[in-house]
């Protein structure tokens, strides 16, 4: 056997077992994620931080980490450039939390939307927004909070999957918003979801549970986009979206949810008046 | 009581602290392993045994006996009502048990999940007794074994730690189960999810005395890991039981009246489910609701600034979807 084959096998080796070395080596707590993240998220390119364009609203300290409420409030000066918004949590196992496009329905009038989330320890959390000029928009907020990802998915674990799926759509008329202009929608949607980080252990087996969560989410006011939103782990369970859209003739809401395990779930808001 | 990093707690009065930092000195002379405070256990009906826990967060100073344990004594045997949440502090209980009896130590019953009544139960394990709990219960523990065991050692700090594990019930009750501890019977019963999905009761038929686990919280602030909805309409449906004499709560004296002692509890469970339902009414959010609603009960209770927003978050999470 060539001995040059074996070395390149033994370099093989050693490469792979640095580089799972590596990935296993638990971050220390002062590591900053952040640059990584802005490389390999927002490909480096520059971030305008806090200039009003995007608000987040965030506990300082979460009372219960697994339901982290998140506010994130664009302006009516800007609502009708914003794009998309990201959704970072710097320390969670995947940083990325959510990222939502925006189509014509999102409205021109003040944006506002709320979710709720995982947050698995004192960690960074960054709502990112692109506007049509291409430009990105940051604002930040400190959360102390502990093992959200990693906590039991459901205080009634078969009331969860028992009711997989099932979804309720909310109309706020009027919307609940200081300076709603006379365009503006308000509406709230939540899914049944266990939203399973993966990181929880399967009760019965004590293996962890695959990943399963609502991966995508699209909601139309008639037959035009709010948004559609590309979801991860750390969306809390049974997802709760709550935010603001534009008036039409039709106002219908039409909501089509995606898990990763392909099972597709859809709901439609009642009539106006509800 | 779910875990929660200890932020803020209460502190005991001073005359207090010279005792407990006395007996700490004592205790350190003697290279004892015992924690800072006497174990004491108090006989609330005859050979019916409990000790008041602290109302405290886990701290390494009191190594985790922050709830009631209790045990009963037949004529044959013993069983334990949960162990505290450290195998000191189980070690404490059974030092106890044992000043008493030399009776073998027939059950220990875990009457739910939470670590500070099941992480005693390691101290348990060389007495070789059938450890009973909610059929849930294994299920319970398993789920949320590496956070628990995680979150206790940062809590109580290695040494208090030193020596949990989980020990999951292997006697399960599914809905209703009796013990025999010789001319003595106990009646397990399991509920459906109100304080947690694996809450049960233990009725000593000779003395009338109901251990309610944290079904029932005196002083304490109840804290909720289960439904408000179950929890409220389980209250009702135990109110109405006319044999009992007295009932331990899993938090708060060792023996309370009943069923006046329940009182507080509904108040306060009711007054989050009524707040809770006006805000989701009024399309006010979680965060709102977490900030506001309940705040009437503040003064009422031990700990409330470590549990409530929690409650409400919660009881808001499950409400939403009336």
């Amino acid at each position: 056997m060539p001995i040059a084959t074996n070395a390149g096998k033994f370099f093989v080796t050693l490469v792979t077992a640095l580089a799972v070395a590596f990935a296993a080596l638990p971050a220390r707590a002062d590591d900053d994620p952040w640059p990584d993240i802005q490389r390999d998220v927002f490909d480096n390119r520059q971030i305008i931080e806090e200039d009003g364009t995007i608000t987040l609203e965030a506990p300082y300290r979460a009372e219960d980490a697994a339901i982290v409420p998140l506010t994130m409030r664009m302006p009516e000066t800007v609502a009708g450039d914003v794009v998309s918004l990201t959704l970072v949590i710097d320390k969670n196992p995947a940083p990325v939390a959510a990222t939502f496009h925006f189509g014509d329905a999102a409205g021109n009038g003040e944006r506002v939307l709320s979710t709720r989330v995982r947050i698995d320890m004192y960690s960074n959390v960054r709502a990112v927004i692109e506007t049509n000029d291409g430009k990105l928009h940051m604002a930040t907020k400190f959360v102390k909070a502990s093992g959200g990802c990693s906590a039991p998915a459901s205080k009634d674990a078969e009331e969860a999957l028992a009711n997989l799926g099932k979804m309720r759509i909310k109309l706020f008329n009027p919307p609940t918003l200081a300076n709603a202009t006379s365009n503006t929608r308000e509406a709230q949607v939540m899914i049944r979801h266990p939203n399973f980080s993966g990181m929880q252990m399967d009760q019965l087996t004590h293996l962890y549970t695959p990943a399963k969560f609502v991966q995508e989410l699209e909601i139309k006011r008639g037959g035009a986009l709010v948004f559609r939103m590309e979801g991860g782990i750390s969306i809390s369970e049974n997802p709760n979206f709550r935010f603001t859209f534009g008036a039409a003739e039709d106002e219908t809401l039409h909501v089509t949810a995606k898990d990763t395990d392909g099972s597709v779930f859809t709901a439609k808001s009642a009539d106006k008046s509800s | 009581m779910p875990l929660r990093v200890a932020i803020a707690r209460k502190t005991w009065p001073t005359f207090c602290d010279a005792q407990v930092v006395l007996v700490i000195l004592f205790s350190a002379a003697l290279g004892a392993q015992a924690i800072s405070t006497p174990y004491d256990v108090r006989q609330i009906a005859p050979g019916v045994f409990v000790h008041e826990g602290r109302y405290e967060l886990f701290t390494p100073s009191n190594s985790g006996d922050v709830s009631n344990t209790g045990f009963i004594i037949g004529r044959d045997g013993v069983a334990v009502i949960d162990t505290g949440g450290s195998p000191r502090v189980g070690a404490e209980l059974l030092k106890a048990i044992r000043a008493r009896t030399d009776l073998p130590i027939k059950y220990v019953i875990n009457t739910h999940m939470h670590p500070d009544h099941v992480f005693g139960n390691a101290a348990f394990e060389d007495e070789k007794p059938t450890f009973v709990g909610h059929h849930k219960l294994p299920r319970a523990l398993a789920a949320r074994a590496d956070r628990y065991l995680k979150a206790n050692e940062e809590l109580l700090g290695e040494e208090a730690f030193d020596g949990t594990q989980i020990i999951p019930p292997t006697l399960l009750v599914e809905d209703k189960l009796e013990l025999d501890l010789g001319g003595r019977v106990v009646i397990l019963e399991a509920h459906k999810t109100a304080h947690t999905d694996n809450d049960v009761t233990v009725y000593d038929k000779q003395t009338g005395t109901l251990f309610l686990g944290d079904l029932l919280f005196v002083k304490h602030v109840p804290a909720l890991d289960g439904s408000i909805r179950g929890w409220l309409a389980l209250l009702d449906q135990l109110s109405q039981r006319k044999d009992v004499a007295r009932v331990v709560p899993g938090h708060g004296p060792a023996s309370v009246d009943w069923p006046n002692a329940l009182a507080a509890e509904k108040r306060y469970l009711a007054r989050i489910a009524d707040d809770v339902r006006a805000f989701i009414k009024q399309g006010r959010t979680l965060a709102q609701a977490a900030k506001e609603a309940g705040l009437s009960e503040k003064d009422a209770w031990l700990l409330f600034e470590e549990y409530h927003a929690r409650n409400v978050s919660a009881a808001f999470a499950e409400l939403e979807w009336e």
